[in-house]
């Protein structure tokens, strides 16, 4: 049999629909209980609302509750009933003002009743309902004092404490006066019969040992926590993965909250039960503190809030920086200190060397052996000395360099505004040969199987035999090409973009496998990682298509467009995007793993080297980020934005900037 | 002439993809002279068999009177000059509520996902256009899939529940969905991962260092589940992709299955067993034959390109 145990269970003090009531309006217990109605349904019986006619003379209402006693089993029966009038003999000992008064207890055949004070009121759970927005914070602190000092009253008791196990919005009652009473002391508590078949939904507010078959008054504590999360926020912890308040910051979903109502919620949550408050007495005492308005310490917990030390908080100081919960997100420069010697000199960051050009570098540096090769907008195509940066050799074409170089077989390959694809020597820049298109070349050449394979503004993509400059063959596009063509080998593919969204792959023939479509321009150049073709598009998206049928596995979008080229690893995707921020986006979901915020676009495209990631942006830095999480290891300012993406080899960071300079800095 | 020039007279356009040409003639690699800087292996013609293969079997165990679970596979070959992507949904689902209402919602579960995601990708593919133009990600399209049988069980079975697993394999590409506590295993030589993540209280105690997982396995309240196809608005549904290394197995199935049968006895018979069809029964008769309290389903993939 499947015990359909849904979170209607948990909520089911208000629905009574499809549960079982046993007594009908009308029904007389014992002769002395009349029966006006039902009050709520749980789990092993109603609570029924009644009138007491031992009082003749005026309507006196008592609240009954019913046990009805299902065991089969006989010894079992009777332990139930034993334990059933244990605890209501123990209630009728206690005596404050939050729990009501037991005034009767009984059997009548298998059903065990209990009498107790009527409340005329509504649960918190009902009040929080019912208010449109959020209910004020002060309010919710008042209520959670009251509640500490009911606990503080049980969890005194001699000779043992008493766990109230079950503190929740529903089993907080508000009277006419506006106070706090605990209802539901869970007597049928630890005698539910053991669950058989899936069951959906969670408590909520019970604490992770709970689960573990222990309850002590830290426990209680925790499901304070809960409640108080629960009431602050408006978001049902039964309908949350369990023990996930560390997932959604109070303050996050409600910035009205204080930061130190949140650290005494968050403290209260520690999943660890040694990390939260000491006792009701402690929680209580930090409430009223800050009730009155006084600086709140409280020392986080570690095992449910990641973050420093103490936080001292002071009732409506800014808040704090959230801690490991949130998208990692940083600054982009720690403020009077924009310029360019502070910082660099904040970070200990000296080039090694800089070159400087008589225009902007958005091109990538190609260091190979003894050079680094860097084109610039000024025609020239410069060889440098990787050790100083001193100037080996240049060569002008007639028009612009925006590609960037390329070397194989000791040769440099590189397109030109003037719509050439030269071929030189990798030595000295001697031309061997140049290859004509129909427009400017602003795509970087790959170089596969014997072939060049790049993309031109005349909307070709040429495949140019690299031994004489002879062409293969041609693909005609919609647009220009500017997205740096990506060649599989082994599958004989060659990936590319072109500006008017189209995305292609060819086969080595020239002949299309597949084409898809983005809406907007696709310059980024595409990666390939565990049978994706991964790249950005002008549309904001960043998309991971299986490589043989073109089919999208997934697409994330990012804030802005996105025309940096991806660089990869196994597990992730690394992007930038014109909204600021570089992503890392997880490879098997499409998901971002994290994201990290620089002060504008980023076109340059990453560079993984070792543990650390290294890009710029047109807020003037080159940024160091680590792999794993994206914290900032370094930054570097230069005098203009950006657009270069660099090339890491033997630690040093090879990236130009629009202030005309070429860096080596290093990694 | 060049060699790619008289490899491929066709000129060059947009016309739609046609696959690559069988088998290289002598002829082509006869020509000398760009052979050293031309050595253009286009992918020989092979006639294999589907690259999907694919097992079932079931049992309501020895303590239910019912079956609440729900499987489903479909498989697609296509091959010939033109090839179209090898295509596979398999789904498994549990469902859970009285009163006939878990039978319902895991069938109605199941049927939705399915028509979902053939209608937006099988039937896609099955069309004569060859531009992905409007095609949504394979991901994306789990994901709703999921999500729509979500409404669809609340609307049809009301109170009723179920899991979902649903594997989606396109070429060599498995994307799954899931909600719940039936699971999809990878079996490689490398031995078995577990692919999805349970969404039981218990799992969540053991991801925060509150549960062993030996606690877990016998804890009174491991049948609880925190998500589940049919439970509320807002449902959020794993969704992920992983490439099949060739020969990779893929196994879904119930708790009736894993939580009765150790993962390396799992592993074992997978292993082991003649066939896959073998290896799925035999599955099951050991989880019978360690109780079977619940209904068992097992759906095992082999994946040999």
């Amino acid at each position: 049999m499947t015990n359909f145990s849904t979170r209607q269970i948990t909520n089911a003090l208000r629905a009574s629909g499809d549960m079982d009531v046993n007594l009908k309006a009308g029904t007389k217990l014992r002769d002395r209980y009349l029966i006006l109605g039902v009050l709520g349904v749980g789990g092993m019986g109603s609570v029924y609302k009644a009138r007491d006619l031992n009082f003749t003379g005026v309507n006196k209402l008592v609240a009954v509750k019913e046990m009805i006693n299902l065991a089969p089993d006989p010894t079992l029966r009777a332990m139930i009933i034993k334990n059933f009038e244990r605890e209501g003999n123990l209630l009728a000992t206690l005596s404050h003002p939050a729990i009501p008064k037991i005034s009767d207890l009984f059997n009548e055949e298998d059903h065990a009743y209990l009498v107790m004070e009527f409340i005329d009121g509504k649960d918190l759970e009902a009040v929080l309902n019912d208010t449109p927005g959020f209910l004020p914070e002060t309010t919710i602190v008042e209520w959670a004092i009251q509640l500490c000092d009911v606990l503080t009253y049980l969890h005194s008791h001699q000779p043992e404490p008493i766990v109230f196990r079950d503190m929740k919005p529903s089993n907080v009652m508000l009277d006419q006066l506006n106070n706090v009473r605990l209802i539901d002391f869970g007597i049928a508590k630890g005698f539910q019969a053991g669950q058989k078949g899936t069951m959906i939904g969670t408590e909520g507010y019970s604490p992770p040992e709970q689960y573990r078959g222990e309850a002590g008054p830290a426990g209680d504590l925790y499901a304070l926590g809960a409640t108080l999360h629960h009431l602050l926020t408006k978001r049902d912890p039964r309908a949350e993965p369990p023990f996930s308040f560390a997932e959604r910051p109070v303050r996050k979903i409600n910035p009205s909250v204080s930061p130190g109502m949140e650290a005494i919620i968050n403290k209260s949550l520690a999943y660890n039960p040694g990390e939260r408050f000491l006792s009701a007495v402690a929680m209580k005492e930090v409430l009223i503190a800050l009730q009155r308005g006084m600086a709140v310490a409280v020392q986080p917990a570690t095992s449910a809030i990641s973050g420093g030390s103490v936080t001292s908080i002071l009732p409506g100081q800014p808040a704090p920086p959230v801690g490991a919960t949130s998208t990692l997100s940083i600054q982009s420069a720690p403020t009077g200190q924009e310029t360019g010697l502070l910082t660099s000199t904040y970070f200990g960051i000296t080039p090694l060397w800089v070159f400087r050009c008589e225009d902007e570098i958005r091109s990538q540096p190609l260091p190979v052996g003894k050079f680094v090769y860097v084109s610039v907008y000024d025609n020239n195509l410069y060889a440098l000395s990787r050790a100083d940066g001193k100037f080996a050799w240049k060569y002008a074409s007639e028009g612009g360099f925006a590609a960037s170089p390329v070397h194989e077989g000791g040769n440099v390959y590189i397109g030109s505004e003037d719509g050439k694809l030269y071929a030189l020597t990798g030595e000295t820049g001697r031309p061997l040969w140049s290859y004509q298109t129909g427009e400017s070349v602003r795509c970087t050449a790959r170089v596969a199987q014997g072939h060049i394979f790049v993309g031109s503004d005349d909307r070709f993509l040429h495949a140019i035999n690299m031994h004489g400059g002879k062409r293969a063959w041609t693909y005609e596009t919609p647009a220009p090409i500017r997205s740096r063509p990506y060649v599989l080998d082994k599958e004989a593919l060659v990936f590319f973009g072109c500006e008017a969204g189209e995305f292609f792959c060819l086969d080595f023939g020239g002949s299309l496998k597949w084409r898809h479509r983005s809406k907007r321009a696709v310059t980024s150049s595409p990666n390939f990682v565990d049978g994706l073709v991964i790249f950005g598009s002008a549309d904001y998206n960043v998309y991971g298509v299986e490589a043989s049928s073109g089919w999208a596995v997934w697409k994330t979008r990012t804030g802005k467009p996105v025309v940096s080229s991806p660089a990869v690893t196994e597990k992730a995707a690394f992007i930038g995007s014109a909204d600021g921020n570089l992503y890392s986006i997880d490879v098997r979901s499409g998901k971002v793993l994290w994201k990290f915020e620089t002060g504008d676009q980023i076109a340059s495209s990453p560079a993984i080297y070792k543990t650390a990631i290294y890009f710029g942006s047109v807020d003037g830095f080159v940024y160091c980020i680590e792999l794993k999480d994206g914290k900032l290891r370094w930054k570097f300012k230069t005098e203009g934005a950006v657009i270069s993406s660099p090339t890491v080899v033997d630690d040093v960071v090879y990236i130009g900037s629009t202030d005309h300079n070429l860096y080596a800095l290093t990694a | 002439m060049d060699f790619f020039k008289r490899l491929f007279q066709r000129k060059t356009g947009s016309e739609p993809a046609v696959a690559a040409s069988p088998s290289p003639t002598p002829a082509f690699v006869a020509d000398t002279q760009q052979a050293a800087t031309a050595p253009l292996n286009i992918p020989a013609f092979s006639g294999s068999n589907s690259p999907l293969r694919v097992a079932h079997a079931q049992s309501v165990g020895r303590v239910r009177d019912h079956n609440e679970d729900v499987l489903l596979t479909l498989t697609s070959t296509f091959d010939g000059d033109e090839k179209i992507p090898s295509f596979g949904l398999y789904i498994v689902a549990d469902g859970m509520g009285g009163h006939s209402l878990g039978e319902r919602a895991s069938a109605v579960a199941a049927r939705s996902i399915a028509r979902e995601v053939t209608k937006h990708v099988y039937l896609a593919l099955l069309s004569d256009s060859s531009d992905n133009e409007d095609r949504a990600p394979l991901q994306e399209v789990l994901l709703e899939a999921l999500t729509q049988a979500n409404v669809t069980v609340r609307e049809a079975v009301g109170e009723g529940g179920t899991t979902g697993t649903v594997a989606l394999v396109f070429n060599d590409q498995v994307i799954i969905g899931h909600v719940g506590d039936s699971r999809a295993y990878l079996i490689t030589s490398n031995g078995l991962e577990q692919l999805t993540r349970d969404h039981s209280l218990v799992r969540r105690l053991q991801e925060l260092g509150q549960l062993t997982p030996a606690e877990a396995a016998v804890h009174p309240q491991r049948n609880v589940l925190y998500r589940a196809i049919g439970q509320g608005e807002g449902l959020e549904v794993d969704v992920y992709t992983q490439r099949l290394a060739p020969d990779t197995k893929i196994l879904l199935c119930s708790d009736g299955l894993w939580g009765l049968v150790e993962d390396d006895q799992i592993l074992e018979v997978v292993r082991h067993a003649p066939s896959l069809q073998i290896a799925c029964d035999k599955l099951v008769a050991m989880a019978n034959d360690a109780g079977g309290h619940d209904n068992i389903t097992t759906v095992l993939i082999e994946y040999s390109p």
